[in-house]
């Protein structure tokens, strides 16, 4: 019953997408408008019926309703609770029905909050969100129903793939979801500037809160997903450039670039066309990302996704979305008014700076995912990997983040790099001096960690520079926002350069009682012992590591799990300020002399890498609610616009 | 539950062995010079394990990951250069084995790119300054 209301739900609610799409088409094309009226009700039954049916499904979950298809094939009745309940969208239908959902409510959100724009641009953003729900819903319903029945119902359920039985797919998935809708948003409002001609200050202002939501949930999810594949896999690594990876960094990138131009666009009414350009670039992107992970269509470690149908639905999607915006852009771009005029050196050419690297990288990234398709069509079946994106990519982010030195110390508009000359000179000195102290540790470390290490603590002064000369008290929440972004990024690629240029391996045998050496510590495999877990079994080794008189047990298990068969290694982590100790345990050495494999890798400050990505989310929050407050406190004016 | 500990210890060890057959020893073992080791991990990162997802043979779990890295180790130690065992590796296992590809044929595009793309988003940028005011 629950299973059916929740279809029903969603049929309703794609026909209020429809009257929504309808409504704001006719009101466009000059009609009398009888359906405008209509317009925002329907955007906010919509949202209403699509919580209401993702409710339904995760309801299902929780009750584990066997004779729902869906949770048959992804649930089992002793599966933990937590996991039952993400497993609602640790699938494709349940994942697609998340997107479907958070897409109606940011509509309802929308079409309830939006006050600042123009009433027509308004309904033209709804109408345009409502078109793009509507292939979705098409999608949902026609190729993915999540509600779907099974007859006879089984007994127990088929079970999740354990590398998902984790916390963290109970936040990993969602997040980048809203992310991608966010950007969705951003793509409305974009078309619907278009086409009401009103590509402005005010526009860009509606849209930014999107683009920075969006961009936070996002950075939040790469950033969840590294660290997640970092610990879950085994093996040390927290960025393997897999194409599922790439869909979520290339959105990523695009909307960086966006929330940067938009910025532009809110305070100087600059970069206007380019603006509209990357919004429609960054769901484009979302679209891609989507497609890639769904259709399986590139091998990866996701490849649980993997159903080709269903990627050419997807592909049609994104297909016919992407070229109607770029049509749109087309013939309606010769309208948009060139913006402010700016020299090279200012605040502008920073974040001009900004954007041409971020969109290399971008393209460099995309056309690297894509590459082996292409080949493969044309009869070569080659592999683009870790060694090809990071020469590739690296330099061009050295560059972003020289850029990244200098442009915000710029003043809008004209400025002279002589005006910043002390500051120029210091960085220069801890350039070198950061990468002399570092090639000094260490002389046979490769150029791109001493350079990476260089910037990063150039950039760990340059990011807080803004704030000179400014009382503390009275500067605006945005600007603590960005000088805590900026300084994120100093702290992340300085774990980043670490890790890669400075990690220490062991990679051994040992029987209990044997220990192993590592970067200093002494590792001592005390005890085997298996282990009774819920839905599997593991051998658990028990260590004892030391350093300079300090003693810390690891636990690492390696899990063998019955639904569905599989086996995975569970490392343990030893987390030092200054890095961590990761150690996992494997099979049993071959000489059959009970002695078991281990792996130890000392891993220095390889936690500054999520710490940064925290503290970027962390500024983009602030800089959220700082705009937020003070447009409640004050409606911002613009000398750009007519009063 | 420590009276079937070793009823379970016993379980779970064939599962774990299945398949996988004798692993090389080199397979989960470093060589004993650290500069030969490095030249061997970082081959082995460039390097996709066949049997895999999209994982490296210096990232895998997999029996084939662990003969790769032995094969590639015993190379290394024999005194061959990587740029030789990838060339063998790719003989073997067909260029979908190399996360690299090599700078000519298919994948020569792939190597020019960045630099095209660069130089024109900088000249495609170069009309947003060129006005003066």
């Amino acid at each position: 019953m629950i299973a059916e209301a929740g279809l029903a739900a969603l049929w309703l609610a794609a026909a209020m997408a429809l009257l929504q799409f309808v409504g704001g088409l006719t009101l466009l094309r000059g009609g009398a408008g009888q359906l405008v009226p209509l317009i925002k009700p329907a955007a906010y039954v919509q949202g209403g019926l699509c919580a209401f049916a993702f409710f339904a499904l995760m309801w299902l979950f929780y009750v584990t309703d066997l004779s729902v298809l869906l949770v048959a094939s992804n649930s089992h009745i002793d599966k933990p609770m937590i996991f039952k309940l993400a497993g609602t969208w640790g699938n494709h239908e349940g994942s697609m029905l998340l997107w479907v959902a958070v897409l109606s409510v940011s509509g309802a959100a929308i079409a309830f909050f939006e006050k600042r724009i123009d009433a027509k641009t308004l309904y033209a953003t709804l109408a345009v969100q409502g078109f793009i729900a509507l292939g979705f819903f098409a999608f949902l319903l026609f190729a993915s129903n999540p509600f779907e029945r099974l007859v006879p119902a089984p007994l127990e359920g088929a079970g999740l793939n354990p590398l998902l039985q984790d916390v963290g797919l109970a936040f990993h998935p969602p997040t980048l979801y809203m992310g991608y809708v966010g950007l969705s948003i951003a793509f409305s409002f974009a078309v619907g500037a278009l086409l009401t001609n009103q590509v402005g200050p005010a526009f860009a202002r509606a849209m930014r809160p999107w683009v920075l939501t969006a961009w936070i949930f996002l950075t939040i999810g790469i950033a969840a997903g590294s660290y997640w594949a970092y610990y879950e896999l085994g093996w040390g690594g927290w960025w393997f450039w897999d194409p599922v990876e790439n869909a979520s960094l290339m959105p990523w990138l695009a909307a960086t670039a966006l929330l940067h131009s938009v910025s532009v666009l809110a305070t100087r009414n600059a970069l206007r066309a380019w603006t509209i350009m990357l919004a429609l670039v960054a769901f484009a992107m979302s679209m891609a990302g989507t497609f890639l992970v769904r259709s399986g269509i590139l091998t990866s470690v996701h490849a649980f996704a993997v159903d080709p149908e269903r990627g050419a639905f997807i592909l049609a999607l994104m297909l016919i979305y992407t070229s109607i915006a770029f049509v749109i852009f087309a013939l309606r771009i010769g309208t948009v008014k060139q913006g402010e005029p700016f020299q090279l050196v200012s605040r502008e050419g920073g974040i001009v700076a900004n954007n041409i690297f971020l969109s290399v990288i971008l393209a460099i990234v995309l056309i690297g995912t894509l590459y082996p398709l292409a080949a493969e069509a044309m009869g070569d079946k080659i592999s683009v990997g870790p060694p090809y994106f990071n020469k590739a990519t690296v330099p061009v982010m050295l560059l972003l983040m020289v850029a990244l030195l200098i442009g915000p110390m710029l003043r809008w508009r004209r400025d002279a790099l002589m005006r910043i000359k002390y500051w120029l000179i210091g960085a220069a000195a801890i350039l070198v001096c950061g990468g002399l102290a570092a090639w000094k540790m260490a002389p046979d470390t490769r150029l791109f960690p001493l350079l990476g290490i260089a910037l990063s603590l150039a950039l760990a002064v340059a990011a807080w520079l803004p704030l000179r000369g400014r009382k503390l008290l009275r500067t605006p929440l945005p600007i603590f926002g960005m000088v805590i972004a900026h300084f994120g990024i100093a702290v992340s690629v300085f774990g980043m350069a670490e890790e890669s240029g400075f990690s220490k391996e062991t990679l051994t045998a040992l029987a209990p009682g044997e220990s192993a050496e590592i970067a200093g510590w002494k590792v001592k495999l005390d005890d085997v012992k298996p282990v009774l877990g819920d839905n599997w079994v593991a051998v658990e080794g028990e260590m004892v590591a030391s350093k300079n008189g300090d003693t810390f047990i690891l636990r690492p298990q390696s899990r063998q799990f019955f639904k569905p068969e599989m086996q995975t290694s569970e490392a343990a982590l030893l987390t030092r300020w200054n890095g961590q100790l990761y150690a996992v345990i494997a099979q049993p050495d071959q000489e059959g002399d009970g002695r078991w494999q281990v792996r130890l890798w000392w891993k220095p400050y390889v936690t500054f890498i999520w710490y940064g990505g925290i503290l970027i989310a962390l500024g983009g929050t602030i800089s959220l609610f700082g705009r937020m407050f003070r447009r409640a406190k004050k409606p911002a004016i613009n000398k750009w616009e007519r009063a | 539950m420590r009276a079937f500990a070793p009823i379970l210890l016993a379980l779970s060890v064939p599962v774990f062995a299945q398949g996988s057959g004798p692993t090389p020893p080199l397979a989960n073992r470093q060589l004993a010079d650290p500069a030969q080791e490095a030249q061997a991990m970082r081959l082995m990162h460039s390097l996709r394990c066949i049997q895999c997802q999209g994982q490296s043979i210096a990232d895998s779990d997999a029996a084939m990951a662990g003969t790769m890295r032995a094969e590639v180790r015993q190379q290394i130690a024999a005194g061959q250069k990587p740029q030789a065992i990838r060339s063998w590796m790719i003989d073997r296992y067909g260029e979908w084995v190399s996360f690299e590809p090599d700078m000519k044929g298919v994948g020569l595009l792939l190597w020019v790119a960045p630099f095209f793309i660069f130089v024109a988003s900088i000249w495609l940028a170069r009309g947003l300054f060129r006005r003066r005011t």
